[in-house]
């Protein structure tokens, strides 16, 4: 009886997510279904899809949304890879450079506080229409979160550690790839999947400022045509893409820093 | 590229009498009218010392008493006060880095890498090349017990075994001086007993000048050549003796318990426990 009680307990564990959503899925079935959440929102009844409406727009609609989900996901893995490179390098390079850090780090922060949605129109207007201002933007979105974290990555290494390598040996430069470098990782990857998970919203930001395909170019036209059931079919894919992108760097991240197993 | 360390697997577990480097000359380590402060906080004050070449000896202390700064002072790897630190005549710190190797309290293995891995990286940042200092490591490890082990991570091996491993990298160096900051202290009582006798055999046979840091005064009869027990904060030297020399063919419960040992042991605790009150 107790194991049995234990085994539903782990059971539910894994299906709690499945079933809340479940839930709130229904919720919303039958109370757009009754006509009551248009009322409460004082809305025709077509402005408020039911999620049965946005699977059927899901299916009947999945060439469309395809096409433009996939240019939104190479906008996407474009600017987050750039992101990645570009940030890892930075935080190396503040890190071996204690007067660098000290000079651009304000700046780095600055640069977070930009609204993406003032600078999304900028660079279109400077880079045009193409797929360039929507990789810059997601790679800015995504720079943050993987600079921080892996400078504090670079930095976490105890005094004692590299007083160790000093001792066998190792100039600042050893200390650095050997030690200091894959102490780093785990950090590096906690700041990237951080960055996947914003990545997509700043091409629906980039797609917004001027595209002419995309997921986000596709809810700003149904949006237009109040064809909301589809707006809200471009969302789902939205996230799921965003979960699939951060559940596959986890993934990685266990295979690659598989020592660091407990953090 | 990680396979190849296994054609020596088949060596026996048993430590050969032999070192597996060529010994290094011995070198003598003499500190002289050392002083040393953090800040305010004053942790040794005027003292000195002499280690003769290839002799081990042991600093006992009280927690905190300014043993681990001493053995970094020595090492090169903190910055010195007043006094001079000459190992084998030699006082620049650079000269010292390079002839002192150190042990600190934790293993510090990286555990990303194998054991063999972790024990060759002194010899990896000497520029040796990777299969040559791998073979080495490999030796080494053998002869410390853990040929089987040669290819396991850090995380898969008890807390003695990597203090092996530990002490494999420290000897791998080659270098005259060896500096062990508490060796066995993380260690579970039985395994630390059972390490003491390992340690003092490898001490033996190495015949390196050696500074062993612990809080244990039996330990540091027993494994040193000569004890020195320092005082607390700011550390003196209290007292100092000969440890009794080794008996043959008699276990570490039986040397341990001989009324010369003991009387030793009760000599020792006192001038400890005069310098904590006074």
């Amino acid at each position: 009886m107790k194991s049995l009680l234990r085994r539903f307990g782990r059971w539910l564990t894994v299906l709690a997510p499945l079933l809340l959503l479940v839930v709130l899925i229904g919720a919303w079935q039958l109370a757009a279904d009754s006509g009551a959440l248009a009322d409460v929102l004082g809305l025709d009844s077509f402005l408020v899809p039911a999620p049965d409406e946005i699977a059927t727009s899901l299916w009947d609609d999945r060439e469309l949304l395809a096409d433009n989900a996939w240019v939104t996901l190479v906008e996407v893995l474009a600017g987050f890879a750039l992101a990645v490179a570009l940030g890892a390098l930075m935080a190396a390079v503040l890190h071996l450079s204690p007067l660098l850090r000290r000079a651009t780090y304000p700046l780095v922060v600055a640069s977070q506080t930009i609204p993406i949605i003032v600078i999304a129109p900028i660079l279109v207007v400077w880079f045009g229409f193409g797929i360039g201002p929507k990789i810059g933007i997601v790679a800015l979105i995504c720079f943050f979160p993987v600079v921080v974290n892996a400078l504090d990555g670079l930095g976490t290494t105890a005094g004692e550690q590299r007083k160790l390598m000093r001792s066998l040996g190792a100039g600042p430069w050893r200390t650095f790839t050997v030690l200091e470098v894959p102490t780093a990782l785990p950090y590096l990857f906690s700041g990237a999947k951080v960055a996947v998970a914003v990545a997509v919203i700043g091409a629906v930001f980039g797609e917004w400022a001027g595209a002419d395909s995309g997921l986000g170019h596709l809810i700003l036209l149904d949006n237009g045509q109040l064809e909301i059931a589809r707006v809200f079919a471009s969302v789902v894919v939205l996230s799921v893409m965003a979960m699939v992108l951060f559940a596959l760097l986890a993934l990685l991240e266990r295979r690659v820093v598989w020592w660091s197993g407990d953090r | 590229m990680r396979a190849k360390g296994n054609d020596i697997q088949g060596i026996s577990v048993e430590p050969p009498p032999i070192a597996t480097q060529p010994q290094p000359a011995a070198v003598p380590v003499s500190v002289a009218n050392l002083g040393h402060s953090f800040g305010e906080l004053e942790t040794l004050r005027d003292l000195s010392f002499e280690v003769a070449g290839g002799e081990t000896v042991a600093l006992v202390g009280p927690s905190g008493c300014g043993k681990s700064t001493l053995l970094e002072l020595i090492a090169g790897l903190a910055a010195q006060g007043r006094g001079t630190i000459a190992v084998g005549g030699a006082a620049g710190t650079g000269e010292r880095l390079r002839s002192c190797a150190w042990m600190p309290q934790r293993d510090g293995l990286l555990p990303w890498r194998r054991a063999v891995d972790n024990a060759a990286l002194g010899l990896r940042f000497t520029g040796m090349t990777q299969g040559e200092s791998r073979y080495r490591a490999s030796l080494m490890l053998a002869r410390l017990g853990l040929g089987e082990f040669e290819n396991a991570y850090p995380g898969k091996l008890s807390g003695g075994m990597r203090q092996r491993v530990a002490f494999a990298r420290t000897l791998l160096s080659g270098k005259p001086v060896l500096l062990l900051d508490e060796p066995l202290a993380a260690l579970d009582a039985i395994t630390r007993s059972d390490l003491q006798g390992w340690l003092r055999e490898t001490l033996r046979v190495e015949r390196r000048t050696t500074v062993l840091v612990t809080h244990d005064v039996e330990e540091a009869l027993y494994l040193a050549d000569r004890v020195l027990v320092l005082s607390p904060r700011p550390a003196r030297i209290v007292w100092e003796g000969a440890a009794p020399a080794p008996l043959a063919g008699a276990t570490r419960a039986e040397e341990i318990s001989t009324p010369e040992f003991v009387a030793l042991r009760h000599r020792a605790h006192d001038g400890l426990r005069e310098a904590m009150s006074g």
